[in-house]
């Protein structure tokens, strides 16, 4: 789709809202399950940036290489990092874009280690460890301990490629054999190193855990690569990958799919409840997903860094959409794998 | 009307309505099948995508195709699956040749 052609955030969400399967909140009352609240802060989410070497066609932040303005500037770093010391959250979670490609990451995640934050995670694209620019990146995160997220939807070049762009999987195998070679993947070096996968298409992820299971085996035989953990998540009607449905006529059966799918028990884990999400710019969501479709924070008081108030941010109502459906069909979708 | 309608696989429930007692059977033995065992549920969705081509079934090839990838088959997986399918449907029509060639050997002199 053009650019021109693509759906505002608010085009976005009346698509959304005008699904012909019941609403969100329908399948939360008709469940059972509360209206969401927010518990404990125990990750801090900030997309940092825009800014991304591929240009994925699932992607829901929009990301790309032409993205060089919507990147959080330093001073926003330095409000992020007061957030953090208040929060004191077990997880710092770095996305973007490539996250990396932010001139300010590196010593970002110096501050945060300075700060003793107890996990920082990247997520990375893996191809980002092959620029010419980022050549001491994968020994940088091994430095500093940082646990990567990496994104690989498959264990083959077409579904990779068609999801993530031409030559996207090579570079990606060359990625992980970086990292392993750095001691990434063992559980011997401590460097965690997770495989995340979106489906390649209009259709649900897998069962996880044996999802898991086949992805080591054929990367162990095929590349002799290990890595220690897969998570699956279910793609979001969100930006592009909402005009992928739309434009390929999946849409409709998309969303029926979501909402025959609900889960209520995979409600109880959803990653709003435990996470802040904070845009490039400094705001702040329930999600990153609800970023890009511009649903603040439900407290107007506390919607930056730099009005941050913790008491009013505590036990807040998530806000929510049709577009959470992603999150409740069959095991459950998260940043941090399966649910329930 | 129309002859294979895709949403009709939707309405496959109904067919229990007028023989409630053997399609509640069918519907949890077909259930069972498709549990993880011996094989996995992937392996017998690769099964039952290769026999939906055999049975050219179009209702079941949309329904295989969506579990395959849903239960994280490749393309390349599924269409050797298929592969294995043309096969033996191939396979099956030519090896009845023999009999055609017992048969033909038997009339001629």
């Amino acid at each position: 789709m053009p650019v021109s052609q693509r759906l505002s955030p608010a085009e976005q969400l009346d698509t959304l809202q005008n699904s012909t399967v019941p609403s969100f909140v329908a399948h939360l009352e008709h469940s059972g399950v509360e209206i969401l609240h927010a518990g404990t802060t125990d990750i801090v989410q900030i997309n940092v940036g825009k800014l991304c070497n591929q240009v994925c066609k699932h992607c829901h932040v929009d990301a790309g290489p032409d993205k060089t303005d919507e990147n959080m500037n330093w001073i926003t770093f330095e409000a992020c990092l007061e957030v953090i010391k208040e929060v004191q959250p077990s997880i710092v979670d770095l996305t973007g874009g490539a996250p990396e490609l932010n001139p300010h990451f590196r010593n970002f995640v110096l501050e945060l280690r300075l700060l003793g934050v107890p996990e920082i995670i990247d997520r990375c694209n893996l191809s980002v460890l092959l620029l010419k620019s980022q050549s001491d990146l994968a020994q940088f995160l091994a430095d500093q301990k940082v646990h990567v997220v990496a994104s690989l939807p498959a264990v083959n070049e077409k579904q990779t490629d068609a999801q993530r762009g031409d030559g996207v999987f090579d570079k990606s195998i060359e990625g992980l054999r970086r990292l392993n070679a750095l001691g990434y993947g063992t559980d011997e070096t401590g460097l965690q190193l997770t495989l995340m996968s979106n489906p390649s298409g209009a259709f649900l992820p897998p069962p996880q855990s044996s999802a898991e299971t086949r992805f080591k085996a054929l990367l162990a035989d095929r590349y002799g690569i290990v890595f220690n953990n897969l998570i699956e998540l279910t793609n979001m009607p969100v930006s592009r990958f909402l005009e992928y449905l739309i434009q390929s006529d999946n849409y409709d059966s998309y969303m029926a799919k979501l909402s025959a799918a609900f889960n209520p028990a995979a409600a109880a884990g959803l990653m709003c409840r435990n996470t802040l999400s904070i845009s490039w710019d400094g705001r702040l969501y329930d999600c990153d997903f609800n970023q890009m479709l511009e649903i603040p924070v439900i407290p107007e008081s506390s919607r930056t860094v730099f009005e941050y108030q913790k008491e009013l941010l505590a036990g807040r109502p998530i806000a929510v959409a049709n577009h959470c459906l992603g999150c409740t069909a069959g095991q459950g979708s998260s940043c941090g794998g399966a649910t329930s | 009307m129309n002859y294979y309608e895709s949403q009709d696989l939707g309405a496959f429930g109904s067919i229990a309505e007028d023989a409630p007692e053997s399609g509640k059977a069918f519907f949890e033995w077909y259930g069972t099948v498709f549990k993880d065992g011996e094989l996995s549920k992937r392996e017998k969705n690769l099964i039952a995508l290769a026999v939906a081509h055999t049975k050219q079934c179009p209702y079941c090839i949309d329904a295989y195709t969506s579990a395959c990838l849903e239960s994280g088959s490749s393309p390349g997986e599924m269409m050797e699956s298929v592969q294995v399918a043309a096969a033996i449907s191939g396979g099956s029509t030519l090896v009845h040749a023999v009999q055609m060639r017992k048969q033909a050997e038997k009339m001629s002199m």
